[in-house]
This record gives C-alpha cells, structure tokens and sequence, in this order.
C-alpha cells in the first residue's frame, strides 16, 4: 500500500513541481497542489502508465486528490 | 502621427543564451555552426547546424543558455523549445525595457506579438512517433498547446500580463520581420503602447533537417568544416545552415517612452511588404519582390536612400538568393548605393527561419548605436561584383545613420525594416 502512495508522490512531485512533504493523502490536486485541468489529465495519464492499468474518463473524474488516486489504483491493481 | 520608438532588446542565439554575448561573438567574427549534437546526425545529408550553446546559463556568466533561468522545470516539459527560448528573450527584452504593467489600464495597451516559421516540430516529431508505438491515450495533454506556434505569444502574454493584441506572424523566413511590422502597426494605429515584439525558432531535429536537405536549401558540402559553411556572396557557397534561438524587442509608442524617461535605441521609421508570386522556395529571379519591399520601406520612412548606410541583409549563402537579394538592393538605392554597407549576420548565426528577422532586428538596432556593423564572415571569395561594400570577415566601425533590414520567405513573403536614431 505505502509503495503505491510513495511511487503516487513521485508522480505528482514530478508533474506538478511541488515539494513532496505536501503531497499527502489528503492533498486535492487542483486545490492544495495547484493543479489546472490539464494537469490532472497528465497525472491521470501517468499513473496509468506507472502502474499499467487504465483509467477510463469517467473513473478519472473521480480522482481528485492523492488519496482518490491511491485508492483506484489498489482496487484496480487487487 | 504616432512615431514607434524601441526601448528593449532580448536574444537567444546560437552565438550566446544572452544579448550581449550574442553581439559580442557577433562582432567577433565568430561562428555559431557546429555538428549537430542534439540527435545523432549520421547519415543525413546536412550533418551541421547552429545551436543555441546550453550550459548554466545566467550564474555561470559565460553566454551559455539554461532555461532554468527563465522557467520551471515542470513548466518547462509542457512547452516545445522555441516557446522556451521566445520567453527567455522576451523577458530579456521586457527588463531591458524597465516597463512593466502597473495597472489594469498598462495591461489592455500592451500587447505581444511572436512569429516562427514552424513553430512545434520537434514536439510533434516526438508525438507523432509516440501515437504510432503506444496509441492516443498516451499522447501528451500539453501537446497541441506546447506545439502551437501562438502559444509563444501566449505563453508571454501569461507571464507578463499583457493583455493587449495577441498575435503571431506565421511567414516563414520573414516571420520575424513581419512581427515586428505589424506589431508596430498596431501602435501606429492605436490599439497598442507599447508591443513585446520577436520571433522564436527550434527546428533542429530529425524531421527538420530532413526536410529542408531534401527541399535542396541546406549546404551539404562543409559537414567536415561546419564553421565554414555559411558563406553569404562566397563562390563556395551551397546552402544555409539551420539556426535556433529567438529575438524581441519592446516597441513603444513615443510619447508613451518619453513621459516614462525610458532609454530609446531608435525609432523603427519604415515597413515594407510584398509578395513575389513566383515560386514556393525560390525568390523570383528578377528580385521584384524584393526591390518593391524594400522601395515601400523606404518611402513609409520618408527619408532619402542617402540615409541608410547598412543593410542588414537576408543573405541566407544560398546560390541563388544572395545575388537576387544584392541585384534588388543595387536597384532601389541606385546612385546612393555609394558608401552603402551591407552584410548578412547569418554567417555566424545561420539560418533562424522564424526567428531570423527578429535577432537580425536587434542586430541592426544594436549596429545603430553601438556604430560597429558585424561581418559577413567566410567571404574569401565573393562571387559577386558590386559596389556596395560587403563588410568581409571583419567588422566595420562606421557612423551609421539609418539601417534596413530585409527578410525573405519560402512562399514569396518579402519584409523591410528600417531603424534610424531617434533625435529629441
């Protein structure tokens, strides 16, 4: 589990530019983590390729913060 | 009448990430032209290009580029280089300036205006290579956005605040001449103060080197001597060689730089346009084009040809144009062609394409006050006979008083500049 929420930190650090110690469970992309819509899509897009699953569009609609993502990710990878 | 003054200049070159090592090498002698390191170039045709020199950039002072300088990292992955070196230059033109909007009022009168001949390439190079190996989902979100040739202008306006008009010259080689026109247009016109004003290139890649070889426009013979392929009026000559980088300048109109005590460079006096209707590359043999471009620039500046003693030309070493270029220049000037000077900057820069009019801009507003004309450089042997003086290999210290500047494009796009002092 906390090796998808350190390999989803990584992700998101990268894309988005941000220091990691903020990028917590709890974090929403676009609000705490000054995300814009395409950025979201290009996290989307990242981790379906980190963790080669896919994401369908009204799934990623749905992940809107860290712990969205981890979740999705755990239950699509179980 | 609003008179358009320039009070900033800002350039990435293959000769220096910055202006002043930019003019410096310029002035020089030096040449930009190296084996292309960016991708592996065995095989091709053309194997040299003019790359703008990466290193640290700013703190390491030694005229080396790093966009880290000029935008985040992650800002950095969502455009294509020529976005990044036309906000490099931008911004160096804009702190040149010493403007920046103070109010809602600044901001609707300042606008941005960025021509590049092809904009995104190695960005769609890129993508288009990655579609056909893992399919559409994995293409880039940034793409198209980081590819459109607008978005230099864009991405400026976003970071400057300049909410004014909003354009992109897209004329080919004359992309960046024509920005700069029609930038100037719209302060004329009122629709503007002041205009951020440039073009911006990065086409060495892969596709870019292919297609112009195969279009027969790149020198082929110097791949052992890349400094000495660009050879403006050299009887060796064969071809351009292929630059990147972008130039700006800030266009102000004047009373607005008077009340602000800003430091003026010149006024940018003349503007001429014209299509050859000839041909999709070559420019028509007869240098009609040309010669009319360069009549109306003359005649918008409403100053004798007496006054303009240094043509920047567009010179590009290519077999054909450089003489139809210097046949067109011989025509317009005609008896003032005495004490004329004229060379071609591309010979240390190469080719910018888009961009090519906008550093040879600021290389003519830079020959205007500092009274030294850069050098065509590999001149050993000029093909041509003429009277005007082609400034071989060294530069020139000369009193100048009015320059043109020309920019030819694929297509028959012909555009005129010309800069003189501004006297209070």
């Amino acid at each position: 589990m906390s090796d998808t929420l350190e390999k989803v930190q990584a992700i998101v650090v990268e894309h988005l530019g941000v220091e990691a110690d903020k990028v917590t469970a709890s974090a929403s992309f676009i609000e705490d983590l000054g995300a814009d819509s395409l950025d979201t899509v290009e996290l989307v897009m990242a981790f379906e390729e980190e963790f080669g699953i896919e994401i369908p569009d009204d799934a990623a609609e749905t992940i809107l913060s860290v712990g969205d993502a981890i979740n999705f990710i755990d239950s699509a990878k179980s | 009448m609003r008179k358009v003054v320039i009070t900033g200049l800002g350039a990435v070159t293959p000769l220096g990430g910055d202006l002043n090592s930019s003019w410096k090498n310029l002035i020089s002698g030096k040449s930009g032209a190296s084996t292309i390191t960016k991708f592996d170039p065995t095989g091709y045709p053309c194997t040299i290009a003019c790359e703008v020199p990466l290193g640290d950039g700013l703190s390491a002072h030694d005229g080396s580029f790093n966009a880290n300088d000029w935008i985040s990292l992650k800002d950095q992955k969502k455009v294509d280089t020529f976005i990044l070196y036309g906000i490099a230059a931008a911004e160096m033109a804009l702190k040149d300036s010493g403007w920046k909007p103070q109010t809602d009022e600044d901001s609707f009168r300042a606008g941005v205006g960025v021509g590049s001949g092809i904009g995104g390439l190695a960005s769609i190079e890129k993508t288009a290579l990655l579609l056909n190996e893992k399919g559409p989902r994995r293409v880039s979100p940034f793409f198209i956005p980081g590819a459109l040739i607008n978005l230099a202008a864009g991405q400026i306006s976003i970071k400057n605040n300049l909410k004014g008009p909003n354009l992109a010259a897209v004329t080919a080689c004359a992309s960046g001449s024509h920005s700069i026109g029609e930038g100037a247009q719209m302060i004329k016109n009122n629709k503007a103060d002041l205009m951020l004003v440039g073009g911006a290139e990065a086409a060495i890649c892969p596709i870019g080197m292919a297609g112009f070889s195969a279009s027969r426009a790149l020198s082929t013979n110097f791949n052992e001597m890349p400094e000495k392929a660009s050879r403006p009026y050299d009887k060796d000559r064969d071809g351009f060689v292929m630059g990147e980088g972008a130039g700006f300048l800030v266009l102000e109109e004047l009373d607005h730089a008077l009340s602000r005590n800003a430091r003026i460079y010149g006024e940018l006096k003349g503007y001429g346009v014209s299509g050859d209707a000839f041909h999709i590359t070559s420019p028509s043999e007869d240098g009609d084009g040309a010669y009319r471009s360069i009549l109306m620039a003359i005649n918008d500046a409403s100053i004798s040809k007496e006054e303009i003693n240094y043509v920047n030309a567009h010179g590009t070493s290519t077999p054909l144009g450089d003489e139809i270029e210097l046949r067109a220049v011989e025509r317009a000037f005609d008896s003032a062609v005495d004490g004329l000077a004229m060379s071609s900057t591309k010979s240390s820069t190469g080719h910018l394409l888009g961009a090519a009019g906008a550093i040879e801009a600021v290389f003519s507003v830079m020959a205007l006050n500092e009274n030294i004309i850069p050098p065509t450089i590999n001149l050993d042997n000029p093909s041509v006979e003429t009277k005007i003086d082609l400034v071989p290999n060294i530069a020139k210290e000369k009193e100048i008083k009015s320059v043109l500047s020309n920019s030819f494009g694929f297509g028959g796009t012909n555009a005129s500049l010309i800069f003189s002092h501004y006297y209070n």
